[in-house]
Parts: C-alpha cells; sequence; structure tokens
C-alpha cells in the first residue's frame, strides 16, 4: 500500500506541474503534451517514456486497489463483524481523523473518477463541451461547462482526503514515525501534499470556470 | 449518585448475546467502575439472578486483567484501565453501556470475559530473550543509553489488557506486538534474535487473526499505560530490515 501510494502521488506531483502550463497559454500547453511523447528519443521510441510511466502507474494501481481489498477483507472479520459495539456513542473513535473514514468510500470515488477522466482527456470518448484537435482546446472546452468542474472538484476532494491520511500512512508504515516530533512533521507534510494537490489541480478547471484562462 | 448499565449479557461462547438494562441506585462517587459492578453483582445475587461475570485481578492498574468497553470506548471516558476508573468520572442519571473487547481472535466466553491467550501466543512465538541461566549478570557489564533505556522502559510498561485492539477500527494487534519488539530491540540482550522476533510476532500476530494496522491511533489514543503511537513504526523499521536482509 506504502510503496504503490508513493509512486502515484509522485506521478501526481508531476501530472499537476504539468497542468500549470495552462498558465503559459496554449502553444506551451500543446508543446508540453507533445514533448510527453518525444521524452527520450532517439534511445526510447514515440510515445516510450510515456508507455514506462503507464505500465509502472498501472501495476501501482492494481497492487494499491489488490492490497486494500486483502486487507478490507482480513480487516472487516478481525473486528468481528461490520456492527462491532451495541453503543452509539463514540462512534467516531477518540482521536482518529475525519480523513481516515474517507478512505474506503474515498478510494472507490477516486477509480471511478479515474475511469471518467482516461474517457474525457486521454481517450477523448466524452467530450463535454466539444471535441478539439489540441489538448489545450480540449482542456478548455471542457472546463466551461460548470458540470464537469463540480464533478472534478468532488473528485479531487477524495484524492486530497485519501492523501492526507495515506502519506502519513505510508511514510509510518515505511518506518519513518520515530517520535512525537516526528508525528508532528509528518502530520504536517501529509496536510501540505494533499492542499498543494488539491489546490494545485483544482486552480486550472476553476481558472477556466471563471474565465481567466480561455 | 443513580446511574443505569447497559450491559452484554450472553450466557456462554456459542450463545447469542443481547444488551441489558439494569438500574444501579446509590453509587458512591468513590467507588470505582469494577465496585460498582460488583455492588450490582451482589444484588443480582441476592436476587437470584446470574450475576454479570468480568475479568479482574490486581485492580490498581498493573496486571492488565480488567477492561470493558464503555460507551463505546476500550476503558472509558479516562486513559487509564477499567478498575482505575471511578464513577466521579460519571454524572448523575448517566446510562452507560458496557460491552467485552470485541476482535475476531478475542472469542467472548461468557458476558464481558473474553479469551486472549491469542496474545499469549503473539509473545510465545519470539516476544523473549534466549538467555543462558545462572546469577543475574553485574548491572553495568553490558551498558544501554538512557534514551534508549527509557524507550525500552516505555514499552516494557505493556499490560497486555487488548485496549489497542478493542480500540482499533480495523482489529489490529500491532500496538501490543510493537510494544514487545521494541521492548526487546532496544536493549543490548535482545539484539541476536531481533530479526526473527519481529518477523515471527508479526506471522503468528497475522495467523491469529488481527487485522492490518492503518496508523489510525485509536489504540494509543486508550492506552492506559501511554504506549507511544512510534513504537508501531519502529517495528515498521525492524521488519522491513528483517525482511530486505534477513541474515545480517
Amino acid at each position: 500500500m506504502a510503496v504503490s501510494g508513493l509512486i502515484m502521488i509522485g506521478y501526481l506531483l508531476a501530472h499537476m506541474y504539468g497542468n500549470l502550463k495552462v498558465f503559459a497559454g496554449q502553444q506551451a500547453f500543446d508543446d508540453y503534451a507533445h514533448h510527453l511523447r518525444t521524452i527520450g528519443e532517439p534511445i526510447l521510441p514515440y510515445g516510450g517514456a510515456l508507455w514506462v510511466i503507464r505500465i509502472v502507474l498501472l501495476v501501482a494501481i492494481i497492487a494499491h486497489i489488490y492490497s486494500a481489498v486483502v486487507l478490507w477483507r482480513r480487516d472487516r472479520h478481525a473486528r468481528g463483524g461490520t456492527s462491532r459495539y451495541d453503543s452509539p456513542k463514540a462512534r467516531r473513535g477518540v482521536q482518529r481523523s475525519y480523513a481516515s473514514f474517507t478512505l474506503r468510500w474515498g478510494g472507490i470515488v477516486i477509480v471511478l473518477f479515474v475511469i471518467y477522466h482516461l474517457l474525457h482527456l486521454t481517450w477523448h470518448v466524452v467530450t463535454p463541451g466539444g471535441p478539439a484537435s489540441s489538448p489545450y482546446q480540449r482542456v478548455v472546452n471542457g472546463f466551461e461547462v460548470w458540470w464537469l468542474v463540480a464533478v472534478y472538484t468532488i473528485s479531487l476532494l477524495a484524492i486530497g482526503l485519501h492523501l492526507r491520511h495515506g502519506v502519513w500512512s505510508a511514510l509510518t508504515t515505511l518506518g519513518a514515525h520515530t517520535s512525537a516530533a516526528a508525528r508532528r512533521r509528518l502530520n504536517i507534510l501529509a496536510y501540505v501534499v494533499a492542499i498543494a494537490i488539491t489546490v494545485g489541480f483544482l486552480l486550472v478547471p476553476f481558472s477556466i470556470l471563471f474565465g481567466v484562462v480561455n | 449518585m443513580n446511574i443505569t448499565v447497559r450491559v452484554w449479557r450472553q450466557a456462554g461462547p456459542d450463545e447469542p448475546g443481547k444488551m441489558v438494562s439494569y438500574d444501579v441506585p446509590d453509587v458512591d462517587e468513590h467507588m470505582s467502575f469494577l465496585e460498582m459492578l460488583d455492588v450490582l453483582n451482589e444484588r443480582l445475587t441476592t436476587r437470584g439472578e446470574d450475576p454479570i461475570a468480568f475479568d479482574s485481578d490486581c485492580r490498581e492498574g498493573i496486571c492488565g486483567t480488567c477492561g470493558v468497553v464503555i460507551n463505546g470506548v476500550a476503558h472509558g471516558p479516562q486513559q487509564t484501565t477499567t478498575c482505575q476508573l471511578h464513577m466521579r468520572s460519571f454524572s448523575d442519571g448517566d446510562v452507560l453501556d458496557i460491552e467485552p473487547w470485541r476482535a475476531d481472535p478475542f472469542p467472548v466466553l461468557k458476558d464481558l470475559v473474553v479469551d486472549r491467550s491469542a496474545f499469549d501466543r503473539i509473545i510465545a512465538s519470539g516476544g523473549f530473550i534466549s538467555a543462558p541461566t545462572g546469577s543475574a549478570p553485574d548491572a553495568h557489564a553490558a551498558p544501554v543509553a538512557k534514551a534508549d533505556a527509557d524507550h525500552a522502559f516505555d514499552a516494557a510498561t505493556c499490560i497486555g489488557c487488548g485496549a489497542c485492539v478493542a480500540a482499533c477500527p480495523t482489529g489490529s494487534a500491532m500496538l501490543f506486538t510493537a510494544a514487545k519488539v521494541t521492548h526487546l530491540g532496544l536493549l543490548p540482550q535482545g539484539q541476536p534474535e531481533r530479526k526473527a522476533r519481529v518477523v515471527e510476532m508479526v506471522a503468528t500476530h497475522d495467523e491469529e487473526g488481527f487485522g492490518g494496522c492503518t496508523n489510525i491511533g485509536e489504540c494509543a489514543a486508550v492506552c492506559p499505560k501511554g504506549i507511544p503511537l512510534e513504537t508501531i513504526s519502529r517495528l515498521n523499521r525492524d521488519l522491513l530490515g528483517a525482511l530486505i536482509r534477513p541474515h545480517t
């Protein structure tokens, strides 16, 4: 869970950096999108680097989901069924974060979102706002549609909550949580990563929706 | 003060159980929680009813025998053992829900008593040091750094009550397992078996049917001995090291 999660976080940070090229204008963004396919040439074929990234990501996603399902089945059994305590009090635990409740349902929301996102901006099967040949134009056409911005916002909030607990939990699982001071640092880091990724990704759709980028 | 308790009553391991309400009038606020249950049990016995079964032994917070979930929280509202919880933590007219630890590896034997022998099997799989017997070594024969001694001692205070499992949303016993791994792993006497210990203890933990740790922290928040959450990360570090380089 930890290693595959961290791989995906690395990808998200790179993806977010690329998205922000929208603010540099259509030419810069389209050049960037094209450059992603020519990285590593001539050692790699056209689109080769992208395929390497896709395969690594796919392995990480499969490993992450597989681990989650195995752990979920084990945990459900271990804690003695779904209705564990009869008492309606302290249902939210003693100190646990809201984010820690959202991991499983949030994870499913994220999977559905990723499928839609691929259909939209990778495979162009769905084209809200109208199709276009330029990647920049496709992005702008899409995010001028309010409900698409709403869908992306909900999904990114799910990702943000997932990362708030996930970053902390992954680093703890790998042994970085060595003291109370380290716990504070890891929790701050988790907040910073979660907020940076959520806000960084949402900047583009909202800028387009409100006409800052067109 | 007058209180009402809703207690899990279950006649035997395979019998169905249910919550049963009892009024407990005239409770002294200086009574411990278990003394309140003693008083209730005396009244139940006098009435010819079956008293509520619960575990307790030292009643001074050091043996780890007692422990029930009170109002959904393991050991109740104070971070201490159930025997060290006093009725002054509650108010007149309160309704208290009292349930046994819930986890698949802790089957209910009767009412509030659960079988915690899974913990013994985790300890038996590596929670010890194999040392030659004989007279005690000189105290200064194996120097221990003060910080290590303190951390080892913090971990060694685990009394194995099982509150960590009862509180864990995934029914994991990682805090318990990690406490012993940390206690022995920080001391010179624990080094020869350090890698085998963590691998074996975690394997037994999983075989017993405990869940996986998701670093939520409910365990450390209810631990009557205040075993810190970073103990688990120390176990993870040892485990990773043992899996990557098992023989060095």
